[in-house]
């Protein structure tokens, strides 16, 4: 089998195809918002919101509503409790998005069991790539297409935000509301990503993808090239690590990207461990 | 005559902490007022309720005689923070900062024109980081990082500038490159309020100083302010060992 054929027999496949386009979407859209939850800080913030929409998809669904309007409400009310735990107990913030994000989840674990569906509510927890329908994917597609658009036409205001909120102040632009436009749009990434990958992925995607490439470039702007690059890639190869090795395709996708923040952190050119211990020793032994 | 910056008996709590007592103190263009005070007399308190960050329980702010958000929409107030407050690994550069300061003034997406650019060009000439502006914030020492935020006031046109502790961690050279900055702005018509532990700097730095301590105890010249019965009452009885 020539390697072209062995890029191109998965794809004889529709099932493929469509887990191909969703991984591809999901990793964009979940990379570009990783470069600014991972710079404010607030990684554990991702992962809590995206495990706390899961009663508000469950819902949204036994009533007949849009997924994202669910999501967006129960990711606004993890927010609100977090913060309302940490205020008015002795609770520290750590523990306080512990405590609701997986009480949150449990509820929403709950939800599922009591929900007669012949649908694939159970997917939400593991994701079920391989099993993504033609109407999934014009959702994914089109939520996708909304939040990358709103994050790039704000995205300076977005850095502003994360880098210097008190300026924002200063010059009359309100964090408070662009800290709420963040986290919006993250509760709708989680809904985008939820469906298809499950909550484990979801959370990788957030997080891995910009913590890689903030080790990679000094520059913002390329960061956000960069992370989504670099996650698609990733999702692309361990589906089809996933597709020969017949493993789990989500789990094989975190574990690509895994895998390459550590290769980044050992050897990456300007902050490898390894790089610049090298780098080091070959400064002290002078060459003759 | 309308003051650049009128702060009148502002009171601002913490929960059971007074941060706040009735702070009063009125500063005009063309000076420059070191605001002096220890660790927890609220000169940061202070300044985050110009910026519109803490809302006082009582008492007001006027910037430019008007409503202190109207002002601030008009990019009137510029802020150099403290240090540790900046996160100097952020991959920003130098001018990635300095063009922070016009986002009041651009469209929704914020995208510099040509205009801003200049501006830009022009704060880090005046600030000598022209040559360092490509680099990233962190790559820069003590006293070039307090003149690139210096330069993102100017950058901005603020008319009431705001500087968290500028001399904390930065170099003589530095130092006097800051103060004589902070001069020309005020003789250009900016009022420059500069909070700072630093006693020695103040008499070359400031026309007048305000010893703060929950509130303004002394409002005067630097010497006024630096007579040791009125630092005694902010800094208490330690203080005969500052000269």
């Amino acid at each position: 089998m020539s390697p072209l054929d062995l890029l191109l027999e998965p794809l004889t496949y529709d099932f493929m195809v469509r887990a191909l386009v969703t991984i591809v979407v999901a990793s964009v859209v979940c990379a570009v918002l990783s470069c600014w939850l991972v710079l404010i800080g607030w990684s554990l913030m991702g992962d809590a919101v995206s495990h706390a929409v899961l009663p508000g998809v469950v819902l949204a669904y036994v009533v007949g509503a849009p997924f994202a309007l669910g999501a967006v409400v129960f990711g606004v009310l993890a927010v609100v409790l977090i913060g309302f735990v940490r205020d008015t107990s002795r609770v520290k913030e750590d523990a306080a998005i512990g405590i609701v994000f997986t009480s949150l989840f449990a509820l929403g674990l709950v939800l599922v069991s009591v929900t007669p569906s012949q649908t694939d509510l159970n997917h939400i927890v593991f994701g079920n790539l391989l099993g993504v329908s033609g109407t999934d994917l014009v959702q994914i597609g089109a939520l996708g297409a909304v939040v990358l658009t709103v994050l790039l036409v704000k995205r300076r205001d977005l850095t502003l935000y994360a880098f210097d909120p008190m300026h924002a102040h200063a010059i009359g632009i309100s964090p408070r509301r662009l800290g709420a436009l963040l986290l919006g749009l993250l509760a709708l990434t989680a809904v985008v990503a939820l469906q298809a990958v499950g909550v484990v992925l979801v959370v990788a995607m957030l997080i891995v993808p910009g913590a890689t490439a903030y080790l990679l470039t000094d520059r913002f702007s390329r960061m956000l090239l960069v992370a989504p690059s670099l996650s698609a890639a990733c999702g692309v190869v361990g589906l089809y690590v996933s597709y020969y090795a017949d493993t789990a395709s989500g789990a094989t996708i975190v574990l690509t990207q895994g895998v390459v923040f550590a290769l980044v952190h050992l050897f990456g050119p300007q902050r490898g461990v390894v790089t610049t211990r090298l780098t080091r020793r070959r400064l002290r032994t002078p060459t003759p | 005559m309308t003051h650049a910056l009128e702060v009148r008996d502002l009171h601002v709590r913490y929960g059971t902490v007074r941060a706040l007592d009735g702070a009063s103190l009125t500063l005009d263009h063309g000076r420059v007022c070191g605001l002096v005070g220890v660790n927890g007399s609220g000169k940061s308190t202070l300044f985050k309720c110009v910026m519109g960050v803490v809302r006082p329980d009582a008492g007001t702010v006027l910037v430019d005689g008007t409503d202190p958000a109207a002002a601030r929409r008009r990019g009137a107030v510029g802020y150099v923070p403290q240090s540790e407050d900046v996160d100097w690994t952020f991959p920003l550069s130098v001018r990635d900062v300095v063009m922070t300061g016009r986002y009041g003034r651009l469209g929704v997406t914020r995208r510099p024109r040509h205009t801003d650019h200049e501006a830009v060009d022009e704060a880090l000439a005046r600030v000598e980081l022209t040559d360092l502006a490509d680099r990233q914030i962190g790559r820069l020492s003590g006293g070039q990082r307090k003149r690139a935020f210096v330069a993102r006031g100017l950058a901005q046109g603020a008319t009431v500038l705001l500087l968290d502790e500028p001399f904390a961690g930065v170099d003589k050279r530095s130092e006097a490159t800051i103060t004589r900055l902070l001069r020309e702005l005020a003789a250009a018509g900016a009022a420059v309020l500069v909070s700072t532990h630093d006693l020695h700097a103040l008499p070359a730095l400031a026309d007048e100083a305000a010893l703060l301590h929950g509130r303004v105890l002394v409002h005067g010249t630097p010497q006024d302010v630096l007579r040791p019965e009125n630092l005694a009452l902010a800094f208490g009885s330690d203080i005969r060992e500052v000269p």
